[in-house]
């Protein structure tokens, strides 16, 4: 018996390194996997809160109509009712934030117009288009559409 | 310059103080947004797509994508008469300018917005080797920029082509479906900037949202149904030959 124990030594030896390497396997590993791996599924729980708490550009139609009730009036009873103001004004959030740091830039009429009503074979049929070079020969839309109520008649009004 | 062993000593502690600093903890929650009550898709109206480029141009102002990158873009249809297994497709730098004047007579001409379709199976998940990919419990497949390798195994895995290596940060990039905004009340910046409310943001766990009653009365298909990743961006009116 006695024999038999007399080389185990490196037995002990081995086991220890295993223990250890184990040891500072754990440690390791808790110090290196972030806290939130693990919170919903096999990934960093906080990587949902970093692409929630992105700051928005486009500050949305609800918080432009806070203050612009009066376009809102105009747009109700015109066919761009459901146009957003920023689809042709631009994101502007940091107007929004502070009116008074940024003014919008005052729009193209002439590019703006044609971006979503020059004919084009691809759009569809129902949707108001006109050859702008024929329909206007050059003179500004809002000569005659007013662009937050573009019927002819609500130009008058 | 060969590393001696006192390089590797000095190197270790700061190696391990770099990690510290990449894995920090972030932010806590947004407040006000339960993300057990959500389930985020996209609807998208082709029959009232005009193809402006809006959604293509407001997508890049919101998420800072670079020139040349799209998270989103609008692909213009022509369908030969003849020919409806081999449509000419273009999309000219995305859609982001509107689209010049077609060239093509006749047939069957359309517009198609296209954008990561937020796959409920979806493949670039499964592939990610690092789980830097993954769906969010509300539906979002989303990424964690600060795990991404840039392997580029979920670019090829995506079958909707909606995936890219940002070349500055090196990593995937992919809409966010404006995770950002979504969860603070606001609708994505495509859909807000969309005038013709072609596209418009759904959440199908809001039993009130009028996605549901759409579904029901129009005729509704995603795309690819084939590959099996029960995508939540749903096509009305969409055309046979849409790749």
């Amino acid at each position: 018996m006695k024999d038999d124990l007399k080389d185990s030594g490196h037995l002990f030896r081995l086991a220890a390194v295993f223990v250890i390497s184990g040891l500072v396997f754990v440690v390791l590993r808790a110090y290196l996997v972030p806290k939130s791996f693990g919170q919903y599924g096999h990934y960093r729980g906080n990587a949902i809160t970093e692409a929630a708490t992105r700051p928005p550009h486009y500050a949305g139609h609800q918080t432009c109509e806070t203050c612009h009730g009066d376009i809102l009036e105009k747009k109700k009873i015109g066919k761009h009712v459901r146009v957003n103001c920023e689809a042709c004004h631009d994101p502007l959030t940091e107007h929004a934030n502070d009116p008074a740091s940024l003014q919008p830039a005052k729009l193209d009429v002439a590019f703006l117009c044609v971006r979503c009503h020059e004919a084009n074979i691809a759009r569809p049929k129902d949707f108001p288009q006109v050859a702008s070079v024929e329909h206007s020969t050059g003179v500004p839309c809002n000569t005659c559409h007013q662009p937050h109520n573009p019927g002819i008649e609500g130009a008058q009004k | 310059m060969t590393v001696t062993r006192r390089h590797l000593l000095l190197l270790l502690p700061s190696a391990a103080i770099a990690w510290k600093y990449l894995l920090a903890e972030s932010p806590a929650d947004s407040p006000n947004y339960n993300i057990s009550e959500h389930w985020w898709g996209m609807l998208i109206d082709l029959t009232k797509c005009i193809g402006c480029g809006n959604c293509v141009r407001a997508c890049q102002a919101e998420n800072d994508v670079p020139d040349g990158y799209f998270r989103t873009w609008v692909e213009r249809y022509h369908v030969t008469d003849y020919d409806i297994e081999n449509p000419h497709v273009d999309s000219p730098d995305g859609g982001k300018q509107g689209f010049p004047p077609s060239n093509e007579k006749g047939g069957k001409n359309f517009f198609v917005p296209k954008l990561c379709n937020h796959c409920v199976d979806s493949p670039c998940t499964q592939v990610c080797p690092v789980g830097a990919t993954f769906i969010s419990p509300d539906g979002v497949v989303l990424i964690d920029q600060k795990y991404c390798l840039g392997c580029r195994y979920c670019i090829q895995a995506c079958p909707y082509g909606c995936r890219f290596i940002n070349p500055r940060k090196k990593v995937a990039e992919k809409c966010t479906l404006c995770y950002h905004r979504i969860t603070k009340g606001l609708t994505t910046a495509c859909c807000e900037a969309c005038p013709t409310g072609a596209r418009q943001l759904a959440d199908l766990k809001n039993p009130n949202d009028p996605i549901h009653e759409f579904l029901k009365t129009h005729t509704v298909q995603i795309l690819k149904p084939q590959m099996a990743t029960h995508a939540k961006v749903f096509y009305n009116n969409l055309d046979g030959s849409v790749r």
